[in-house]
């Protein structure tokens, strides 16, 4: 499996990419020790104008590199923290609806569908906004927007892994249901979540940069779409400001589109050959 | 099932849905760190001792949950939306203004992105390992990782800013009170980049859907037949394979439509476009929880109301679904 991935081109940038960012994340303080918020300069300096300013300085003066690499860390945290949350609620409940099946299906599912039928964006927005933006409340808004599919995807491979003769015979051996869901099937329904959790970190830091962007990120910590925001009305005379952070979203974004799509051929080899999108 | 059974279900699950979500929005008011009359007054009522002793007496503050409950909800019931003490005017009043041109956005974009990706994935299906399908799919992977806002803020940068070919702010041009066919043009003109912007990450998301089902529609036996009968790739390609491609690209298409709605607030902010969207964000700054839970609302009534329709369309196009469920 690890050799079909590693033959993947795309995947390996992906992971090449990816771990540019985390090392750039890891070190922003050793690299930027003054912070984010410190002004440095006079404002409004244009990249490269300024030995040390690489990426010159915002309406404030601060250092713009400083504040990529910081926004770094912002993304990758809640993009990941959000995931995992969001597998912690979409992973039982779908389990316990596959598994079950009858009236435990059937509210389920009413309460995952609900869920997804509300524009998970617009949720976003009222969540955080009504409870104050900090890192906290917002990871969990990602949280409660993202586990819907993580349930109904569960919750089908629960379903085709429950008819299989393993079960049949952990049944027979005499396991508890509780025992045989968590021993027999959960494990084996693992490489299509890993496959979505990956996706999901993709689409959780574009959520967080579209509420940051918005305004709506937490004022204690530098984020890219913060940025992307704060530059928005001097878009006409220093464009770079939302430029370069907009790229950061981009690459990291794309690297994690495509380590998913690396691992979602690697499992389903026969799948990716047909050329699968 | 007819397709009147199918309404009348579809509407009464959607009036369900709806409560549900005006008793979770009564919820988050309350779970609201604060006093709930301070919160629903937002920062403008916030200084104003009389506004909110109002409220609370609108609301019955002093009484039992569920009476403050119904209260709400039979508000909700007669399109009270509350009322918007930073905007000075009733919610619905508000929303009902700017609902024509978040219509006007979203269905553009809807339509472009649903016509041009699936062009696009026909395209490179066709073409599949070739150097036009790679470009296609490099694109497709791209826009997939662009985010909306930073994608419309670049359009209006190159394409209003530096070029001076589109508008790139609101909805019209302010002061020339054009009226007709010209007013129409003008609108027309200034829609272009908030429905591209906005489209352009759909046309990412449906082109790869319409690539995927193009090949996998293509390895069907009845293509083989098709092949076998003589038939030439690009009939079979268009009479037998799209036709039956497409139908589940559709589907996945309605099913999106609340991330467009999403969309349309980032686009509209960025573009200053004056539909409900940008009437949240505008209220996102005021804390103006009335008219942010009451945009919510509409978008989600949106959004479900734009699934029912698009599930009709399909049980008239494709008859196939009626009789399976």
């Amino acid at each position: 499996m690890w050799k079909r991935f590693r033959s993947n081109m795309g995947a390996m940038i992906g992971v090449v990419l990816l771990i540019s960012v985390i090392v750039i994340a890891l070190i922003a303080p050793l690299i930027f020790s003054d912070g984010p918020w410190q002004m440095v300069q006079r404002p409004f300096l244009a990249p490269f104008a300024v030995d040390g300013l690489p990426l010159g300085t915002d309406t404030l003066g601060r250092n713009v590199a400083a504040q990529l690499a910081y926004g770094a860390r912002v993304s990758l945290l809640v993009g990941l923290v959000s995931t995992v949350v969001a597998l912690l609620i979409g992973v039982p409940l779908g389990a316990l609806a596959g598994f079950y099946g009858g009236y435990v299906d059937e509210g389920a599912m009413r309460f995952t569908e609900f869920f997804q039928t509300i524009p998970n964006f617009a949720l976003a927005i009222v969540l955080v906004a009504i409870f104050e933006p900090t890192l906290t409340s917002i990871t969990i808004a990602i949280a409660i927007v993202s586990w819907p599919p993580v349930a109904r995807l569960v919750r089908a491979e629960v379903m085709s892994v429950r008819t299989r003769e393993f079960v049949d015979a952990a049944r027979l051996a005499g396991l508890s249901k509780p025992r045989i869901l968590i021993q027999q099937v959960l494990p084996n329904t693992v490489s299509p979540i890993i496959v979505m959790a990956s996706l999901m970190v993709a689409t959780a830091i574009l959520l967080e940069s579209s509420l940051s962007f918005l305004g709506l990120g937490d004022p204690n910590s530098m984020s890219w779409g913060y940025m992307i925001g704060a530059a928005r009305t001097v878009i006409r005379t220093s464009w770079w400001l939302s430029f370069f952070p907009g790229i950061a979203i981009v690459i990291t974004v794309l690297a994690l589109n495509l380590i998913g799509e690396g691992l979602n051929d690697a499992f389903n080899p026969h799948l990716s050959r047909k050329g699968k999108a | 099932m007819t397709i009147f059974a199918v309404v009348v279900s579809r509407l009464s699950k959607a009036i369900l849905t709806l409560l549900a979500i005006a008793i979770l929005n009564f919820f988050l008011i309350h779970a609201a760190p604060g006093d709930p009359a301070v919160v629903l007054a937002g920062e403008a009522g916030a200084a104003d001792e009389q506004m909110i002793e109002q409220l609370r007496e609108r609301f019955g503050l002093d009484q039992p949950l569920y009476v403050q409950l119904g209260k709400y909800v039979a508000g909700i019931v007669q399109l009270d939306l509350g009322y918007s003490f930073r905007q000075g005017a009733p919610v619905a009043e508000l929303i009902a203004d700017r609902l024509p041109a978040t219509l006007l956005l979203t269905l553009t974009a809807f339509v472009v992105s649903l016509v041009l990706g699936i062009a696009f994935g026909v395209a490179a299906a066709a073409r599949v390992g070739k150097p036009s399908d790679t470009v296609l799919t490099t694109m497709a992977l791209l826009f997939y990782a662009t985010p909306l806002y930073w994608l419309a803020l670049m359009a209006v940068l190159v394409f209003s800013v530096w070029f001076g070919w589109l508008p790139g702010f609101g909805y019209e041009t302010v002061g020339a009170n054009y009226t007709g066919l010209e007013r129409v043009l003008d609108i027309g003109s200034h829609l272009i980049l908030p429905a591209l912007t906005l489209g352009l990450f759909f046309t990412a998301v449906y082109m790869r859907m319409a690539r995927a089902s193009m090949l996998e529609v293509s390895q069907l036996d009845f293509v083989k037949t098709a092949k076998a009968k003589g038939l030439s790739d690009a009939v079979i390609r268009r009479r037998h394979i799209l036709r039956n491609a497409i139908l589940p690209v559709v589907t996945l298409a309605g099913l999106q439509a609340g991330q467009l709605v999403g969309g349309a607030v980032l686009t509209e902010t960025v573009f200053a476009w004056p539909g409900i969207g940008r009437l949240m964000f505008e209220s996102l700054a005021a804390r103006d929880y009335n008219t942010i839970l009451g945009v919510f609302l509409v978008s989600a009534a949106m959004v479900i109301l734009f699934n029912i329709v698009t599930d009709i369309v399909y049980r008239i196009v494709d008859p196939r679904i009626g009789a399976r469920s």
